[in-house]
């Protein structure tokens, strides 16, 4: 199996996620700069969280215009898997590639923690190693999380089992409590149609092993790395 | 030409007898851009004349010590090559002025000065210190000030892992906003500042030159009265963005050979660094002010070599490697100019349009800077208060749910979760313990890092306050099993020509210094910030501690938090009652009276040596050291981490109010399994170290036979409430 | 030619920014405030574009990068 990091100027959780895929990968991924035209044959693209441009204009939307953005939303549509995190998750938003938009989260404070998670639709190649309806820990770490979506396209998601991660409790109850930062209907990650895309706003690269506080992060990329090899 | 008056001498907070000074140097009279150089170069900030005579006091130096102060930032040698850099800086007087630009800026400072040397910024700290909870401006300035040190911090992508947050009125109108930075480099490839190599290219880097900050470094300097919020002078404004940028790009560049010096230019900008460049080096350096990158029109020389504007650094290249140089600052799409060259003439020499803007030596100028030997009075030390002095409270749970919920206590969680503390992916003990750790990226080793001062104490007794800062960062390193290396110090103080201040600035290097020498534990950088007053009433005296420590093995590393029901709790270390200065004398009985605990550094060498061994040995399962409040919040806290209880049995040799709430130094909460229990008291009675098994951790409850009984979850809630619940109060 | 484009956030999308704003304007003592929506505006040097080209362009440039017309709307003025 062969996987590619994009990185952008202000990226930051590029060393991080190289770190998680290759402890699962056995390799390292290829890291691909934002100004390269050409993608490396891969498995699995993979954008990582940070500041891109600075966030400046609005989240992910400078990165999503730049050169490379071109051929990892071509190979996207094709069928490349393409797993998008945090900032990464903006980024595919601004693109297109998944809908919805990431705003300001509803306390406007950056917001720097473990959560917990429920598993609402099963896709084996990202959440496999996971049971509908389970919890999983992952950390979240941003400053504009808040999921918008209009009625018509929330039907979709919800229709077409396109929400992956809400936002709950230890126990899996979703409600306004367990919303960290507004989005709606506590969503924190979802798929595109086709399910080869999956966007959230948790780091699972940031808990891969117990002296970092769990493994549930492992878990995720082990199965991802199973899955696509 | 801008004829020189006393009046402009005045504004640029030169003295007669410093004026007089500049025109011996001289042997004329200064331009207007001359003067402004002599006035930021000689400005408390920047030439440290009041605290230079007592600074030079200071231990700082040990084996481990690669380089001391003096250098943008200290290096201590971890071992396998690598080097860890660190220093602690100030930025109080912008914070309080600009609370989130001030803070931002502050952060962005402290980084540069860690990559300039080479190093690549692994974790982030900040000491804070707010005014009064209720005062009407310190929400204002708690919540820009977390902004801005998150919002700098998070997107360059380096974890804001640790730090400490004080609430007084003595800080009302003066803010401490003091920003650590730890970097991580290779022993062989660290950069210095001095300049070298007649004819080699002096080249900028970073950002365009703007009219922000001019004067910030004299700022800085001076007191503040009730016109200086009016002023408002132009306040820098932080681009983090920039800064990732400028990270990347200088790290590339180090990775090859090409620079001979760097500095990054903080306050008074290109006036000090490119003097400290050319005085470390002892040579001449010519500038050309036209080729430096400006944002602004019509900027002038004056302008230019006073602007603050941020995310900018100087270097001196190798001859014919400006173009490798320029072609990876570009790739970061930064700006790129060679703006002089060294020469061998001694002096500065600016040139604009053609014309010579400023001429000045370089060595009498950087050298012949002011030092003053300012009066001083000793502080007058009140007599300890000891436990049996002090009325027992009616209720002792009461008494610890107002202590857990006290603005010295209360957790500060509401400030940590708004930085992000993970990125990177080596953060192994998160904000909220003794210490934060950080793996060093890919080996086994783990730094520990801390920050510490308890202001009371230093106010009531400056040498033992001093002492006792140095003591607490020692003792939080080593309650997580590292071995502390060496401290930076941010000393925070208020006017120095009163004799009183001055006197707690004297007594508080005097109490570091016993400390650093007791316990091998050096100062290898730091920073000084005076004039912190408002009207003539000074802050506490505040010398804030930036503490590192090195673990061999990260596997070992010990948490605050109670691991499991059923395992023995004991106190290390002796336990007299004193409450003087005591959290609880404030909280409960609404005094800030008597001695602080005293220090005892050999004894406090001796426990702390005790409890990292046993930590090493595999014989204890948690640690924590004791500090504000004393043993029954430190035992609460761990409680609260473990999500456990604790059933216990006390000495009653001295009143439990004493046991239970007196700060005596040098203590810490450990807990082992029965067994290990029974070998720790072995060694401990060997070796002579004082340690009592105290209890058993249990669930739910925190138990004293039928005196208290309380839950730890209605402990938690007022610990976890105070600090959002101020903070979302209606104005 | 320059071009002036003002950005906000659609009705319905929940802007906390404004609602912060408003709240703190309250608390001043505007009793008389509403609501608060607040945007973002960008000058645009446009250099020797003519006004023939210039509305295009622009409106390119929105749809492009500007803004994201998932939650934003924009207006443009042109300024000679």
């Amino acid at each position: 199996m062969k996987a590619t990091v994009i990185v952008f100027p202000g990226s930051n959780c590029d060393r991080d996620l190289k770190v998680a895929i290759e402890q699962s990968m056995g390799t390292a991924p290829d890291m691909v700069w934002h100004a390269d035209t050409d993608l490396p044959d891969t498995d699995l693209i993979a954008i990582p969280g940070g500041f891109s441009f600075g966030d400046y204009l609005r989240c992910g939307a400078i990165a999503g215009n730049s050169p490379i953005m071109r051929e990892v939303v071509k190979k996207a549509a094709a069928g490349t898997p393409v797993l998008a995190i945090c900032n990464g998750f903006q980024v595919a938003t601004e693109t297109g590639m998944l809908p919805g938009a990431l705003l300001r989260n509803a306390n406007q404070k950056f917001i720097c923690r473990d959560v917990d998670l429920k598993v609402i639709s099963q896709n084996e190649r990202f959440v496999g190693a996971f049971e509908q309806g389970q919890t999983v820990r992952f950390p979240v770490a941003h400053h504009d999380g808040n999921y918008f979506a209009d009625d018509e396209t929330l039907k979709r998601l919800d229709g077409e089992g396109m929400i992956a991660f809400k936002y709950a409790d230890e126990d899996g109850t979703v409600n306004e409590g367990t919303n960290i930062n507004g989005s709606v209907d506590n969503i924190a990650g979802i798929y595109n149609e086709n399910g080869n895309i999956l966007g959230l706003m948790p780091h699972p690269e940031r808990l891969i092993s117990d002296q970092l506080g769990g493994t549930d992060g492992k878990i995720f990329f082990d199965n991802l790395v199973n899955s696509l090899s | 030409m801008t004829k020189i008056t006393d009046e402009i001498v005045a504004e640029h907070g030169l003295s007669t007898s410093e004026y007089e000074q500049v025109l011996k140097i001289l042997g004329r009279e200064p331009n207007l851009t001359e003067l402004g150089i002599f006035s930021v170069m000689w400005s408390e900030h920047c030439s440290y004349k009041s605290s230079k005579k007592w600074l030079k006091t200071l231990p700082t130096e040990a084996p481990w010590v690669i380089c001391g102060p003096g250098e943008n930032a200290g290096v201590v040698d971890i071992g396998d090559g690598q080097a860890a850099i660190f220093k602690m800086e100030s930025h109080n007087h912008p914070s309080y002025i600009e609370p989130y630009q001030g803070a931002a800026t502050g952060v962005g400072g402290i980084m540069r000065d860690v990559f300039t040397m080479g190093a690549r910024p692994i974790a982030n700290l900040n000491a804070l210190r707010f005014g009064r909870p209720d005062h009407p401006k310190t929400r204002h300035l708690v919540s820009g000030v977390v902004a801005g040190i998150g919002g700098y911090g998070n997107c360059m992508g380096i974890p804001t892992v640790g730090g400490e947050t004080n609430f007084h009125e003595s800080y009302d109108g003066n803010i401490l906003v003091n920003a650590m930075t730890v970097g991580l480099a290779d022993t062989d490839n660290i950069f210095y500042s001095a300049a070298a190599g007649i004819g080699n290219p002096v080249v900028y880097v970073g950002s365009k030159t703007g009219r922000d900050g001019i004067h910030g470094a004299t700022m800085a300097s001076a007191e503040f009265d009730d016109d200086s919020e009016e002023k408002r002078p132009t306040v820098q404004v932080g681009d983090p963005f920039t800064e990732k940028l400028l990270l990347e790009a200088c790290l590339e560049l180090m990775a090859t050979d090409a620079i001979v010096a760097i500095q990054d230019m903080g306050a008074a900008g290109l006036t000090s660094s490119s003097f400290e460049m050319a005085d470390k080096g002892g040579v001449g350096i010519q500038l050309d002010l036209d080729h430096v990158p400006m944002r602004e029109e019509g900027m002038t020389p004056y302008e230019i070599m006073l602007s603050e504007s941020q995310e900018r650094m100087l270097m001196i290249l190798k001859p014919g490697r400006e173009d490798e140089a320029k072609a990876i600052f570009e790739k970061w799409e930064l700006d790129f100019a060679v703006i002089g060259k060294v020469t061998d003439t001694g002096r500065m020499v600016l040139t604009m349009n053609g014309e010579v803007a400023a001429d000045l030596p370089v060595a009498p100028l950087a050298d012949s800077a002011p030092e003053y030997d300012r009066p001083w009075v000793k502080t007058e030390v009140a007599a300890p208060i000891m436990g049996d002095a002090v009325k027992a409270p009616n209720d002792l749970g009461d008494t610890l749910l107002t202590l857990m919920g006290s603005s010295a206590i209360a957790s500060r969680k509401w400030i940590w979760e708004q930085y992000d503390h993970m990125v990177m992916g080596d953060t192994i003990q998160r904000p909220g313990g003794d210490a934060a750790v950080v793996r060093i990226h890919g080996t086994d080793k783990a730094l520990a890092v801390t920050t510490d001062c308890t202001p009371r104490y230093c106010f009531a007794d400056p040498e033992t306050g001093g002492a006792q800062a140095v003591a607490e960062t020692w003792r939080n390193l080593t309650a997580t099993g590292a071995k502390p290396l060496a401290i930076t110090d941010c000393m925070n103080f208020g006017n120095p020509q009163r004799p009183e201040i001055m006197g707690q600035f004297v007594g508080c290097i005097d109490g570091m210094r016993k400390a650093c020498l007791a316990l091998d534990y050096p100062v290898v950088s730091g920073n000084v910030s005076l004039y912190n007053e408002t009207n003539g009433t000074g802050i506490f005296p505040t010398p804030a501690i930036g503490g590192i420590g090195l673990l061999q093995q990260s596997d070992q590393m010990a948490t605050i938090a109670f691991k499991e029901a059923g395992e023995t709790i004991l106190v290390v270390g002796e336990t007299r009652g004193e409450m003087g200065q005591s959290i609880y004398l404030k909280e409960i009985e609404g005094r800030e009276e008597g001695a602080p605990p005293s220090v005892n550094l050999e004894v406090e060498r001796q426990n702390g040596d005790f409890v990292r061994s046993a930590i090493h040995e595999g014989l204890i399962t948690a640690a924590h050291d004791m500090a504000d409040g004393g043993f029954l919040v430190a035992l609460a806290e761990m409680a609260l981490a473990g999500k456990l209880g604790a059933d216990l049995d006390l000495p009653s040799d001295i009143p439990l109010h004493a046991y239970c709430f007196a700060e005596d130094q040098a203590r810490y909460i450990v807990t082992a399994t029965a067994e290990n229990a029974e070998k720790l008291m072995k060694s401990a009675e060997s070796l002579n170290v004082p340690l009592q098994i105290i209890g058993t951790t249990s669930h739910n409850e925190l138990k004293i036979g039928d005196i208290l009984s309380i839950s730890v979850e209605d402990v938690r809630s007022v610990h976890s409430n105070w600090l959002p619940d101020l903070m979302a109060a209606p104005k | 030619m320059k071009a002036r484009v003002t950005i906000s956030l659609k009705n319905g999308v929940l802007d906390p920014q404004g609602k912060a704003i408003e709240h703190a304007l309250h608390g001043l003592g505007f009793a008389g405030v509403n609501d608060v929506r607040q945007g973002k505006i960008i000058e645009l040097d446009l250099g020797d574009l003519s006004k023939e080209e210039a509305p295009a362009a622009v409106e390119r440039m929105c749809t492009q990068l500007l803004a994201n017309t998932v939650i934003e709307n924009y207006s443009v003025e042109l300024l000679d």
